[in-house]
């Protein structure tokens, strides 16, 4: 992102002038959101390894005297975070999974076959992203109910099997790649699924994996349709695990035990997120939607 | 392009060939079915029980054509739900999408130490609202929560932000800029880069003040960038419902309830499922709108690259 060769005006001795006061308080303004954006974060995770025995208040508001881990181990006692952590890769996964064997095919025939009601289907698949899943889930719920699948794992999962922002955007790559290399691919007698994997699905990597980040982070932090949809360990996924958590009476305001099990579910994915910020911040610029 | 001249798939391949027609149908069929049984049936299946009375009272669904939605429009709390939405979107929207400008345009520039200012305003983004909400509950407990100790530094009393109904919803709209502003930030960087220089070279040399290029290069320059990032922060605010839930529960006295609490309150709570099938067509009704737009734009910029 920083890459664009600029001169370099750094390296000029230091005058007072309008444009160099403006910019020296344009740096203390960025500073200053910037801490007061990081705060927070930085704040939990002090107050995670707080001593339980510790009351917390205006003068011991940090570490306390020892920063201790036993807010997390009591954390895990009492919630099922690891179970919580399963269900949510599996979730995650298994609508990724699907979705891009969905998108592909879909995709594939938008982009490359002619076929009666081929605009209208094409339409009413993008109706979905018009109608958001989030004032769909009384009936949803009731599909749900009916099917005999409520609080199970694919029930947290079916609604998301098939998307149109996927189709959308394989349909668009697809149709990138040269029609020679399918004839070729084709005329070497190569059927329509070697012709889909060997010629169409390699160019279409990048968008696949922009597409797989914003679905992975999309239903990694979704929380409304798993709260409607499960009702115990087995199938809720960490978002409403947490809510459920920090909601038992027997956790009250103990904040030091509550900042930890936010920390326990969003640790791994902040530590993600430094190791991989670029590929990350990218896959959010190229999916807007979803 | 290489090619395994025989493959374990011949066997499939035979089978396939017998329906050449009906090949594309099949491919589409997947993404047809889920489709169709999770958005396009239920739709229509919600617009259609919004016309019934269906609760507690009455188990049996008995038609009452647009009662639901006059029962809505007569009752002072949906009345409280439809402002709370409309300040909290005309509230975190703007101020998201400016404050997202103002930094894109300071951080577009030689910086040391950028990646840990993208850090800072960008971490929010991938935290789930759910434990942004919670970390923010903690930010705004009464006595020694942050907030409270940041304003006393002022000598602004402290404030019990969640149980006062004239704060918590301005508790909300802190935490949802919080959350998206660095979101917006890196379409606007991105924008930024985007840019072509030599325009603003030539406006320097012919004497442009930074005020005069960033009137009337950047900002025009940029409005693509803010037609978009607008109309996925009004979905999002509208879809507002997490932090809720974590935070106040709508309450006090439905100071913070919005549409999409609203709708799950009404159906889990009140177990009022005409009620619940109104309101989901009020909202998606609304969110067509912006959802229309939206995909309008994409379509457009889809198809300049």
């Amino acid at each position: 992102m920083n890459k664009n060769p600029k001169p370099d005006r750094s390296r000029r001795p230091f005058r007072f002038t309008p444009k160099s006061i403006s910019n020296a308080l344009g740096l203390i303004v960025l500073a200053v959101i910037a801490v007061g954006w990081a705060i927070p974060m930085l704040w939990a995770l002090a107050v995670s390894v707080h001593p339980p025995d510790e009351p917390l208040s205006a003068a011991n508001l940090w570490f306390g005297s020892h920063p201790t881990l036993t807010n997390y181990a009591q954390a895990f006692q009492i919630a099922p975070f690891a179970q919580y952590y399963v269900n949510t890769i599996i979730i995650v996964f298994g609508i990724l999974v699907v979705q891009l064997v969905t998108i592909s095919l879909a995709g594939y025939a938008f982009a490359r076959f002619q076929f009666r009601g081929q605009n209208i289907l094409f339409f009413l698949i993008l109706l979905q992203l018009m109608v958001p899943s989030s004032a769909l889930i009384v009936p949803n719920y009731s599909t749900i109910r009916q099917l005999h699948l409520f609080d199970t794992l694919l029930a947290v999962m079916l609604p998301f099997f098939g998307s149109a922002f996927g189709t959308f955007l394989m349909r668009q790559t697809f149709r990138t790649v040269p029609r020679d290399l399918d004839d070729a691919a084709r005329m070497d007698g190569a059927n329509w699924l070697q012709t889909l994997w060997y010629v169409y699905i390699p160019p279409a990597r990048p968008a696949m994996i922009a597409f797989a980040l914003s679905s992975i982070s999309f239903h990694w932090n979704d929380f409304l349709w798993p709260l409607v949809v499960t009702n115990s360990t087995s199938s809720r996924p960490l978002t409403v695990g947490l809510a459920v958590f920090t909601q038992l009476g027997e956790i009250g305001a103990q904040w030091p035990l509550v900042t930890a099990g936010t920390i326990i579910v969003v640790g791994p994915l902040l530590l993600l997120f430094l190791i991989f910020q670029r590929q990350f911040i990218e896959s959010f610029l190229h999916s807007g939607l979803k | 392009m290489r090619l395994r001249p025989r493959t374990p798939d011949t066997r499939t391949e035979r089978r396939f060939r017998i329906g050449a027609a009906a090949l594309p149908y099949l491919l589409i069929a997947p993404t047809l079915l889920f489709v169709a049984v999770f958005t396009l049936f239920p739709a229509i299946r919600v617009f259609y029980d919004s016309l019934f009375l269906q609760n507690q009272a009455v188990q049996e669904p008995q038609f009452t054509g647009f009662g639901n939605y006059a029962a809505l429009f007569q009752d002072p709390t949906f009345h409280q739900v439809i402002i709370n939405t409309v300040i909290y979107v005309f509230a975190t929207v703007p101020l998201s999408v400016f404050l997202a400008l103002v930094l894109a345009l300071l951080l577009n520039q030689k910086l040391r130490a950028l990646g840990l200012y993208r850090l800072a305003f960008f971490y929010p983004t991938i935290l789930p609202m759910v434990s942004a909400a919670t970390i923010w509950l903690f930010m705004y407990t009464p006595g020694y929560g942050l907030v409270n100790v940041f304003i006393e530094f002022f000598h602004i009393q402290s404030q019990n932000w969640l149980g006062d109904p004239n704060l918590a919803l301005i508790a909300l709209i802190i935490l949802g800029i919080w959350k998206q502003t660095g979101y917006f930030m890196i379409f606007y960087l991105a924008g930024l880069q985007g840019l072509p220089h030599d325009i603003f070279e030539a406006a320097s040399l012919d004497g442009a003040s930074a005020i005069q290029s960033a009137r009337y290069l950047t900002f025009p320059l940029l409005a693509g960038t803010t037609l978009f990032v607008t109309t996925i922060a009004v979905v999002n605010a509208f879809e507002t419902v997490d932090q809720i839930y974590i935070m106040t529960g709508g309450g006090p006295n439905n100071a913070t309830s919005m549409l999409l609490f609203n709708l799950w309150q009404t159906l889990f709570s009140f177990l009022d499922n005409g009620k619940a099938s109104a309101i989901s067509v009020i909202l998606i009704a609304v969110l067509l709108i912006f959802t229309v737009t939206n995909f309008l734009y994409t379509e457009r910029r889809g198809s300049y690259e």
